[in-house]
C-alpha cells in the first residue's frame, strides 16, 4: 500500500480517496488551491490561517496519515468475525459466586431479566469492557474461546456492543436516505446507495406506517424511528453484539425485528419483562443482587405458551384498531 | 501527582464526568482534587465537595478564561501538591471553541456531547484536535448511528486520541475512564512547560475596556470579515 500522500498531486488524491476531502474540510481547510502536491500545499499554508484552525503544521500532515491509515482499517476489517462470546460468572453485590458459564452465539437472542438496580446494565458494561476478572463483578470474557486483546478495550471503532433503546431519538436534520448513507458513508461501505435502499425498505417492512425516503428523521413516528434504528444497526453497525432495552408495542412487527437481527449474525441481548419477547429469547439471564442469579432455557412448555400469548396479542391489537378506527368496543372479544 | 487537563463547551457533562470518574477512583484508594475554572459563577464546588472531592474555584470575570487560567494553574498545582492528591483535575469550559487549555506533557481530556450535533467536532479547536482522549457524553438518548457518525467525526480532527463514551448520569464508562486517568504522566511542576497551542489572541482596544463601537476606536489585534 502506497502511503506517501505527500507526493501526491492534490486532486489526484482527492479523487482516489474521496474522504480525504473530508478530512480537510473537517479541520476548517476545505477551500485548498488545487494544482500542488499535497505537501507543497501544506508547506505553503498561510501561517495565519493554521493559527485560526488551530493545528501546526507539522502535525496536519501526521494527523492525515493516521487518519487514512484508520479509515483503510475500517474498510478492511468490515466483517471482523466474532463466533462467540464467552461470559464466566464472577460474584454478586454479597460476593457470592455466580458458577456459570455462558456462551453467546450469532443468531441468537438472550434476554435479561430482573428488578431495577439487579446489575442488568453492569453485565453489559463488563461484555462491552472486555472484563478480565478486573470489574466490580469479577467476571471474564472470552471472545472466539480465548482472552482477547486488551487493546480492543479503547478501540472505539471497534465496540462490541451496539445500543437500541426506548430512549433513543434522532436528533440529526436530515432526511431518512441523507441520515442512513451518512451512516454508510463512514462506515466506509463499498455500495452506499445500495445498503441505503436497503435499510429503507427493510425500515419499511417492520414499520406499521411507511415513510419516503426524504421524511426527515425527526419527523418519523415512534414506530417508524425505532424501525429505522433496527434496520440500521443490524445492517450497517460494525457491533457484533446488540443490546435493545424494551421493544415498546408502538407499530413495529417485534418478531420480524428481532429475526431481522439474528439474521444478520447479530449475538441479541434485550432487556425485556414483555412476555412474547422474553419467550422469544433462547434463554433467559435471572438477575438478581448485582448477579446472575439463574439461566433458563426457554422450554417447549413455555414455548407453546408464546403461541398463546401470541394469539392474546393479536386481539389486543384488533381491539386497539377498533379504539383507533372509532368503533364501539362493545360484544365479545 | 498527575495532572490531567479536563475541557469542554458548556453544559457537555464535565463537571458530571469528573465526579463519577473521581468516585471510581477514590473506591480504588486514589485521592481526587478539582480545580474548576468558570467565568461568572459556579456552584460546582459545591457539587465535589459533596461527594467527597476537595475543589477550589477560579472565576475569570471579565478576563479571557483561557489565559486566566493558564496564569493560575501552577499556583493550583502547587495547591495539589500540598494537599497529598494522587491526581488532580483542572476543568475548564471552552467557551469560544478555539479555546486551548492542554499543556505538553500533561494529560488531556476534551468532553463533547452527542446531543450538540455531528458538525460541533469541526467546530472546535485545539481542545478537542489535541486532546489525549475524547469522552463522549449523552450517548444513551441518541441513535447508534448517530453514534458512530459522531464517533467519526471526531476521528476526523484528532486521529490519535483515544475515544470513550461516558454517562455522566449512571457513571457507565467512568471506571474505564479513570484507568485511563491513574495512567497519566506524573507531573511535579509546570515551570516552563508549553501550552500544546497558542491560545486565542486578544489585546485591542476592547480588551482594555473600550465600548465605542467605529473603526476609529478600534486599535491593534483587529481583524474583518470578508462579506464578498
Amino acid at each position: 500500500m502506497d502511503n506517501n500522500y505527500a507526493d501526491m498531486m492534490l486532486e489526484q488524491l482527492f479523487c482516489e480517496h474521496p474522504h480525504a476531502r473530508e478530512f480537510f474540510g473537517a479541520i476548517g481547510l476545505s477551500a485548498l488551491p488545487e494544482g500542488q502536491t499535497l505537501g507543497n500545499t501544506v508547506a505553503a499554508l498561510d501561517e495565519e490561517l493554521l493559527l485560526d484552525v488551530g493545528i501546526e503544521r507539522h502535525d496536519l500532515l501526521r494527523q492525515f496519515r493516521d487518519y487514512m491509515a484508520g479509515m483503510e482499517q475500517l474498510r478492511n476489517q468490515q466483517q471482523a468475525m466474532v463466533a462467540s462470546v464467552t461470559v464466566l460468572g464472577g460474584h454478586d453485590k454479597s460476593g457470592n459466586l455466580e458458577n456459570f458459564k455462558l456462551e453467546l452465539r450469532p443468531g441468537e437472542v438472550t434476554c435479561i431479566v430482573g428488578p431495577t438496580g439487579s446489575g442488568k446494565s453492569r453485565f453489559l458494561a463488563d461484555i462491552e469492557w472486555l472484563a478480565q476478572g478486573d470489574s466490580p463483578t469479577g467476571r471474564s470474557v472470552l471472545i472466539n474461546g480465548t482472552v482477547p486483546d486488551l487493546a480492543r478495550r479503547y478501540a472505539v471503532e471497534q465496540k462490541l456492543v451496539a445500543q437500541l433503546s426506548q430512549n433513543m431519538n434522532f436528533v440529526m436534520d436530515l432526511s431518512a436516505e441523507e441520515f442512513i448513507r451518512l451512516h454508510a458513508e463512514s462506515r466506509m461501505v463499498t455500495d452506499p446507495s445500495a445498503i441505503t435502499a436497503t435499510i429503507l425498505d427493510l425500515a419499511n417492512s417492520l414499520a406499521g406506517e411507511q415513510f419516503i425516503p426524504t421524511t426527515p428523521v425527526t419527523a418519523l413516528s415512534g414506530g417508524q424511528s425505532r424501525a429505522l434504528m433496527i434496520a440500521d444497526v443490524a445492517c450497517l453497525s460494525s457491533s457484533p453484539i446488540v443490546l435493545i432495552d424494551e421493544i415498546e408495542n408502538a407499530g413495529i412487527d417485534r418478531k420480524r425485528a428481532l429475526e431481522l437481527l439474528a439474521d444478520q449474525d447479530k449475538i441479541v441481548l434485550m432487556a425485556t419483562h414483555d412476555p412474547i419477547l422474553a419467550l422469544m429469547g433462547q434463554r433467559r439471564l435471572i438477575f438478581k443482587n448485582g448477579g446472575v442469579a439463574s439461566i433458563r432455557s426457554t422450554s417447549p412448555a413455555e414455548r407453546a405458551n408464546l403461541a398463546l400469548f401470541e394469539q392474546m396479542d393479536a386481539r389486543l391489537t384488533m381491539v386497539r384498531n377498533a379504539l383507533r378506527n372509532g368503533e364501539e368496543i362493545a360484544g365479545n372479544w | 501527582m498527575r495532572l490531567i487537563t479536563v475541557a469542554g463547551p458548556p453544559s457537555s457533562g464535565k463537571t458530571a464526568i469528573i465526579c463519577k470518574t473521581a468516585e471510581a477512583l477514590q473506591a480504588a484508594g486514589i485521592s481526587v482534587g478539582v480545580i474548576k475554572f468558570d467565568c461568572l459563577s459556579s456552584g460546582d464546588q459545591v457539587t465535589y465537595e459533596r461527594r467527597g472531592i476537595p475543589a477550589r474555584t477560579g472565576l475569570s470575570g471579565n478576563l479571557c478564561p483561557d489565559h486566566f487560567y493558564v496564569s493560575n494553574i501552577e499556583e493550583c498545582l502547587d495547591w495539589g501538591l500540598q494537599s497529598g492528591f494522587d491526581l488532580l483535575i483542572s476543568e475548564s469550559a471552552g467557551l469560544c471553541n478555539r479555546c486551548a487549555p492542554h499543556i505538553k506533557d500533561v494529560c488531556a481530556v476534551c468532553v463533547i456531547d452527542n446531543l450538540s450535533g455531528v458538525e460541533t467536532p469541526r467546530k472546535i479547536g485545539p481542545m478537542l484536535k489535541m486532546a489525549d482522549i475524547v469522552v463522549i457524553t449523552k450517548g444513551d438518548i441518541v441513535s447508534q448511528a448517530e453514534r458512530e457518525v459522531f464517533v467519526h467525526r471526531i476521528r476526523q480532527v484528532n486521529s490519535s486520541a483515544v475515544i470513550i463514551h461516558v454517562n455522566g448520569l449512571t457513571g457507565q464508562g467512568g471506571h474505564e475512564l479513570g484507568r485511563l486517568l491513574k495512567d497519566a504522566a506524573a507531573v511535579d511542576s509546570l515551570q516552563g512547560k508549553l501550552l500544546r497551542f497558542s491560545m486565542p489572541a486578544a489585546l485591542c482596544s476592547y480588551c482594555l475596556g473600550q465600548r465605542r463601537i467605529g473603526a476609529d476606536f478600534q486599535m491593534g489585534n483587529v481583524k474583518k470579515m470578508e462579506l464578498g
